[in-house]
């Protein structure tokens, strides 16, 4: 990387984490000043962005090539009063925590003691949420039987398309217009509400071009001031550009870039949606314009290289808003989850990869950041070169780029009813959710605990921790005769708080889609114009929402302990295996060695435990895929945990499978940690007896020496390895390519290993900025070594 | 001919096991073996029968026995369950040991077994086994990875039990079938790395008109805690793996003889 990017590099990676309360105070004056009563909703969110845009202070910093800051300088972080307020206990605790802190200053804590919670406390989603929500939900909730997404953050979890690459702002206003003179107020019940809307849109469509003259007006006076003729010519035509995108289509690659980011910016500025913001395909989205101009001569090769990696530092620029409470536990990270989608199939169905794939893999290698994350989507129709390539990046140990399976994805969209054209154009985001990029709103919208199900129960549908009775009472399994009987019982309860979950669910969309609408976001995605409806109102030609199972590995060999141990090989009997239990293991030694070392485990290719897994599964998948959501779409299912499978733990207690008390329950579809003993092959094998292709995305890690993959023949067998489970139809596979020992070390000499980075879940974070349970977790996970 | 018979004594499958032929395979585990190398790695695998096994210190867990009588159909059924693996990455199955033609019965079985399935296999001998066995199976096989040690007759008897007129001929006979052949050279730092042993190693793989191939398995101590758990005293207790650099000599000097030459399986 040259001296300029290295220098934006560091001044990234140094830039502290701080809360900006200029957001929260622009958005409050806006509301104080009466305007917004007087209109409706989607126009009062759009004016407030409007407000946001056009008074923010702009930054650009000296060397930058890309411009554009959702807070006032780098890691500056806003807040959004509307969604969630934090009080002065959660600022100062913000400030003080030893994971995830953000900076708070004196005068921000003033600012929101004289100005934001005065005017937002009684008014904010959040507490609208919790307003609404039933009892039996919260009971659920506060026991940890599931997360909410929703309650800190607005519904996101989107990807932009291939639409600005061919259509300027202004084209979009056009479309807004035309759509707006076309409601039928004669037989349209619900005209008035789109011409609101459609107007909202026209609003923040010129607002975003509004804030891009802004950053023309600074390049402009910043070229005037700087002696140096290089940098002089290169501001002026930084001006330039944004002169003319976002307004119309972008005719050069640097024009893309710069485009995307005022979109990303405005979509972040908006609200707080869950996942940041992504480009999705920008190999496929950026090739036309480096390809054009490579072959005119206006683009080296180079420059297009300087030009990415400073678009990359302004993804790791901007961390994920700062959360507290249960949120931050299901998501203790800076990440913010945008993840660049490299290689897969195009529209018609050609081998996607090209000479900019491998370039942008060069750039992820060299700027080994946290954010953005980035993928490869694997089809058998890339070359094997292309695997190889990306696996050479993972063997550096970063935990990027991960590995999705092309194929599976396609299918998996087509199955919930996606056209094959647009499931061709999607991919996967924030962790492993597949999605139809540009054309769907599919929100995730909570973790749900499998392992706690099964333990409820065991305790007739109360929860031993608290001795509350959360759910139906089911049968003493003391008196269950076979492992039917058990099984049937855990579907009852798991049936039973799907359904508080989607109640809430279909409670939360509602209030998003009334008082939350997004009309930036909408102007975005397809078919919100032609719809005349917002994003969180079902204005997307797709709407999912998502309920992400955890501790899938964890609730099999519990059941499997508990099928073999005592209905097969009757060598304890339920009772005293649950005194077993409720003593921690504590006195029954010699019944947890066998629990542990004698008992059917998943991840071995062992049909025994992999039945079992089957048999949840389908439990799951049935209770959940195709019920309706309120934005004409319907839940589906996706296994995945981010931290969650670490708070999920600390709320259940020892489990038969020889887990104690309060321990990390197994992530993703991963085989709990030190329970997979035939190594990877076994490992794959057993994860794709599972149907991937009727889930929204599923999440397996494997953890390898790096002496496996240090020479080329280890690489090209790794890929072997990949190529073979993605025939099986697996979804995604992850590597941690870190020895126990390192990481060992690393926990003892934090200071010596600020820059680790590991896979945790479905993205990657400095090992050091890990909580201590996380890092027990990663360290416990089986190494292939292999030697 | 041999006779074939239905089981045998194993002490090992394991699985993506990457250093032992192509693509990725399943490595089968043959116990027993006509010699005793000081430097094995795999000494659980030299005695022919069932033995204790002291329970691993670290863990205090871990089986309290090694080697098992397995059929060759429960071999086939754990075998097959890496199929998808094999023809992916063109792979297939390694018989290891010990010695695997030290029960030439067994392993005439499970090469008629992977051939019906149409998986590849690889035999990983010492060549120590009487010529008439050795051709036989040789023949049976997709690919024979020979290990050759030692050329000089009597300083092999000094380190690995028995001397080497068996590994020379069946070298030979190896040679001259259709079988492909890899060798493979352990080197052992102060045994096998002797000057005259390796200008005479690469005399003699230079000599065979069929095999251009030699891979340099570099001494390593894994194997150490395994001599502990069944009680038997490390034969190379000071022994220390070879450096890069004594490794990158050797596999110039065998190229200098016009050898291809990998480090490694």
């Amino acid at each position: 990387m040259n001296d300029r990017i290295q220098r934006l590099r560091t001044q990234s990676l140094m830039a502290r984490p701080t809360i900006s309360s200029e957001r929260a105070e622009l958005v409050t004056q806006f509301y104080q000043t009466g305007i917004a009563q007087k209109e409706s909703v989607p126009v009062q969110r759009a004016l407030a962005f409007k407000h946001v845009l056009e008074n923010k202070s702009i930054g650009i910093d000296d060397d930058e090539l890309i411009v554009g800051e959702r807070g006032p300088e780098p890691k500056a972080t806003p807040t959004y009063p509307e969604i969630c307020l934090h009080s002065l206990e959660d600022l100062d605790l913000m400030d003080r925590r030893e994971k995830v802190p953000f900076a708070v200053a004196d005068h921000t804590k003033a600012i929101y003691e004289s100005e934001i919670i005065p005017f937002w406390k009684g008014k904010t989603n959040r507490e609208r949420i919790f307003s609404h929500l039933p009892s039996e939900w919260k009971d659920a909730y506060e026991s940890g039987v599931f997360t909410e997404f929703q309650e800190q953050r607005s519904p996101g979890h989107t990807v932009l398309g291939d639409r600005i690459y061919r259509e300027g702002v202004r084209d979009m206003q056009r479309r807004i217009r035309s759509a707006i003179e076309n409601l039928d107020f004669y037989n349209d019940p619900d005209a008035l509400n789109k011409k609101e809307e459609l107007t909202a849109m026209d609003i923040v469509a010129e607002a975003l071009m509004t804030f891009a003259q802004r950053h023309a007006e600074k390049l402009t006076a910043l070229a005037g001031q700087t002696e140096d003729p290089f940098r002089n010519a290169e501001l002026l035509e930084m001006a330039a550009i944004c002169r003319r995108v976002p307004e119309n289509a972008p005719t050069s690659f640097w024009e893309a870039l710069q485009y995307y980011w005022f979109v990303h910016i405005g979509v972040i500025t908006e609200l707080n949606p869950w996942d940041s913001f992504n480009p999705g395909r920008l190999d496929q989205h950026l090739y036309p314009f480096y390809q054009r101009e490579i072959d005119e001569g206006t683009l080296t090769k180079e420059r297009a290289k300087e030009l990415l990696c400073a678009f990359w530092i302004k993804f790791n620029n901007h961390p994920a808003p700062p959360k507290t409470g249960v949120t931050l536990k299901e998501s203790s990270t800076y990440v913010d989850f945008a993840l660049i989608n490299l290689g897969g199939v195009s529209r018609d169905n050609i081998d996607g990869v090209n000479e900019l794939t491998y370039l942008m893999l060069d750039v992820i290698e060299e700027m080994r950041l946290l954010q953005p994350s980035s993928m490869v989507q694997l089809s058998k129709k890339n070359p094997d070169r292309f695997i190889r390539r990306a696996l050479k990046i993972v063997r550096t140990g970063f935990g990027q780029p991960s590995i999705f399976n092309t194929d599976a994805i396609v299918q998996e969209l087509v199955r919930q009813g996606k056209s094959v054209e647009d499931a061709r154009q999607g991919g996967a985001s924030g962790c492993v959710e597949a999605g139809a990029f540009g054309r769907e709103a599919y929100i995730l919208t909570g973790y749900f605990n499998l392992p706690k199900i099964l333990e409820i129960t065991l305790f007739n549908g109360r929860d031993p921790r608290t001795g509350k009775q959360l759910g139906p009472e089911t049968g003493e399994p003391s008196e269950f005769e076979d492992f039917d009987q058990l099984f049937d019982a855990f579907k009852t309860q798991l049936a039973h708080f799907i359904d508080i979950k989607i109640k809430g669910n279909n409670i939360i969309e509602q209030l998003n889609a009334r008082y939350m609408p997004v009309p930036f976001l909408s102007l975005l995605i397809d078919d919100c114009i032609e719809n005349g409806m917002d994003y969180n109102a079902g204005g997307a030609r797709y709407n999912t929402s998502y309920i992400q199972g955890v501790g899938l590995g964890s609730v099999t060999d519990a059941m499997s302990a508990l099928k073999y141990q005592i209905f097969d090989q009757k060598r304890v009997s339920m009772n005293d295996l649950i005194e077993a239990l409720r003593a921690d293991f504590k006195g029954y030694e010699a019944l947890h060695r066998s629990l542990l070392d004698e008992t059917p485990k998943y991840g071995n290719d062992d049909d025994y435990a992999d039945g079992i897994l089957k048999q949840v599964f389908e439990a799951y998948y049935g209770a959940i895929n195709g019920r309706p959501n309120t934005r004409g779409g319907a839940h589906r299912i996706n296994l995945l945990p981010t931290t969650c499978h670490i708070y999920f733990g600390s709320v259940i207690g020892a489990l038969p499978d020889g887990r104690r008390a309060g321990k990390p329950l197994s992530e993703g579809i991963s085989p709990v940690q030190g329970a997979d003993r035939n190594g990877p092959t076994a490992v794959t094998k057993s994860a794709a007896k599972i149907d991937h292709i009727r889930t929204g995305g599923t999440l397996l890690n494997q953890k390898f020496l790096p002496q496996v993959l240090d020479d080329d023949g280890g690489i090209a067998k790794l890929a072997h390895l990949v190529r073979s489970y993605f025939k099986m139809d697996g979804h995604h596979i992850q590597f941690n390519v870190v020895g126990r020992d390192e990481l060992l070390r690393a926990q003892k000499h934090p200071d010596e290993y600020r820059d680790l980075i590991v896979r945790v879940a479905g993205y990657s974070d400095y090992f050091v900025d890990l909580t201590r349970e996380l890092q027990d977790e990663i360290i416990d996970r089986t190494e292939h070594e292999n030697l | 001919m041999i006779l074939p018979t239905e089981d045998g004594i194993i002490f090992r499958i394991k699985k993506y096991a990457i250093h032992d032929g192509p693509g990725i395979r399943t490595t089968v585990f043959l116990k027993g073996c006509p010699m005793a190398c000081l430097w094995c790695h795999n000494p659980e695998g030299i005695r022919p029968e069932p033995e204790p096994l002291k329970a691993d210190a670290k863990t205090s867990s871990g089986p309290k026995a090694i080697g098992k009588r397995t059929s060759v159909s429960d071999i086939m059924a754990a075998v097959k369950k890496d199929i998808i693996f094999y023809d992916e990455s063109g792979g297939g199955v390694t018989f290891s040991g010990g010695e695997p033609m030290f029960q030439p019965g067994f392993l005439k079985s499970l090469l008629i077994a992977c051939r019906d399935q149409e998986i590849h296999t690889a035999i990983d001998t010492s060549g120590c086994a009487p010529p008439n066995v050795f051709s036989e199976l040789s023949e049976m096989t997709d690919l024979l990875l020979f290990d050759l040690k030692i050329i000089d007759s009597s300083t092999h008897a000094k380190y690995t039990t028995v001397a080497n007129d068996d590994v020379l001929q069946n070298l030979n006979l190896a040679s001259e079938q259709a079988t492909p052949v890899r060798i493979r050279f352990p080197l052992v730092p102060g045994i096998t790395d002797e000057r005259d042993n390796l200008n005479a190693v690469a005399d003699l793989v230079g000599s065979l008109q069929t095999i251009d191939t030699i891979d340099i398995l570099p001494f390593h101590r894994t194997g150490e805690g395994k001599y502990d758990r069944l009680q038997r005293d490390k034969h190379l207790p000071e022994t220390a793996p070879p450096t890069d650099d004594m490794i990158r000599q050797v596999s110039e000097l065998f190229e200098e003889r016009g050898l291809i030459v990998n480090v490694g399986g």
